[in-house]
């Protein structure tokens, strides 16, 4: 529990500032009744799709560099780090791609305004999980991880998975429902 | 409650539910609007209930009894004399440390309105440290048993005298492994 005493600290922080955000999406969105999309603007619902996808599946390999040097298998979690790093980076290439192509920009209104700072502010934590992702993957390609010592991947495990899990909640709120 | 997100692996259990209970949100939503509401509402509370109910590793263990030494040559007993206390009866040429728990209700502790306790127990303190010359008479936390615990941490002692009631007694001998007994 002390090793990760930090790491719960920040999430609870973060989770704190999520519920800002949702709050003013809420509040924007039921309160003011303002319509979601707003005419005539669409959603990029499939690009978000297909990211949603890309993020699930590096969660998976994110556990699969777990297990592997659980169980001392070097290769396995250095295959599972170097993959799930480059699904972060496609996920945030996407998510780029998908701002240049949507049509509105922050100065066109509540919804906009709203929808940007959500996803953004999802993308600067999946920038953070890449940049921790980085170290941890430099690290295991150096030898410092082992089957007794892997607390390194164990805590970046855990905040790659909670950035996934409030992936979950933007795409089911700001994209689907 | 149990953290979700205690290790890698059950994070990543976390996610699996959430992405479920979204698709059942989402799968209702297409139903109907309300059916979704619905969904979610019982989603929330299964989540809560299923957190609840997770055992926390070690949350069931009892506690470690404190255990205490002092210098060989010396006695010295911890005293527990709970607030409205007028005396007590300490064994002589002992040193001797007397505790008042500050007690507060439930409501008190919660809420943190523990002033007029405290003050209480300040007021018991120093009547008894005038009654008692020689001995060290300190206001402790609201639970007994923490303010022996606590006491023990600075005051290493050979036996604990309680002047309060059989509940605080039995409390008392608890938690700490040391021979307890009435004032």
């Amino acid at each position: 529990m002390p090793e990760t005493l930090g790491m719960y600290l920040f999430i609870a922080s973060e989770i704190m500032l999520f519920g800002s955000f949702f709050t003013a999406y809420f509040f924007i969105r039921i309160v003011n009744g303002v319509p979601w999309p707003s005419p005539p603007y669409h959603l990029p619902v499939f690009v978000a799709a297909v990211n949603t996808f890309i993020l699930m599946t590096s969660s998976a390999t994110m556990h699969w560099a777990t297990t592997s040097i659980k169980r001392g298998n070097v290769w396995g979690m250095r295959a599972g780090l170097l993959l799930t790093f480059l699904m972060g980076l496609s996920f945030l290439i996407g998510q780029l791609y998908e701002y240049m192509r949507a049509g509105f920009n922050t100065s066109d209104g509540a919804f906009p305004t709203i929808f940007f700072c959500l996803t953004g502010l999802h993308s600067c934590h999946v920038f953070i999980g890449l940049a921790i992702l980085a170290i941890m993957t430099i690290r295991a390609f150096r030898g410092h991880f082992s089957a007794e010592s892997h607390h390194g991947v164990e805590i970046g495990g855990i905040y790659w998975h909670f950035v996934d899990v409030m992936w979950i909640v933007v795409f089911t709120t700001v994209y689907v429902l | 409650m149990r953290n979700p997100l205690r290790s890698e692996a059950e994070a990543y259990r976390f996610l699996i539910v959430i992405v479920v209970c979204a698709a059942a949100i989402i799968a209702a939503s297409f139903i109907n609007e309300w059916l979704g509401v619905a969904v979610a509402v019982v989603v929330f509370v299964g989540l809560f209930w299923w957190l609840k109910q997770e055992p926390v590793p070690g949350a069931a263990d009892p506690p470690k009894p404190v255990a205490s030494g002092t210098p060989p040559g010396t006695h010295r007993v911890l005293v527990v004399a709970p607030p409205g206390t007028d005396s007590v009866n300490v064994p002589d040429g002992a040193e001797v440390l007397v505790v008042v728990p500050a007690l507060s209700s439930t409501s008190e502790a919660l809420t943190g309105a523990v002033d007029d306790r405290r003050h209480d127990a300040e007021a018991t303190a120093a009547a008894l440290e005038s009654r008692l010359p020689g001995a060290r008479v300190e206001v402790g936390a609201d639970d007994p048993a923490l303010a022996v615990e606590d006491a023990l941490r600075v005051f290493g002692a050979d036996e604990v005298l309680v002047a309060g009631d059989g509940g605080m007694l039995a409390a008392i001998r608890e938690r700490v492994a040391l021979p307890v007994s009435r004032a």
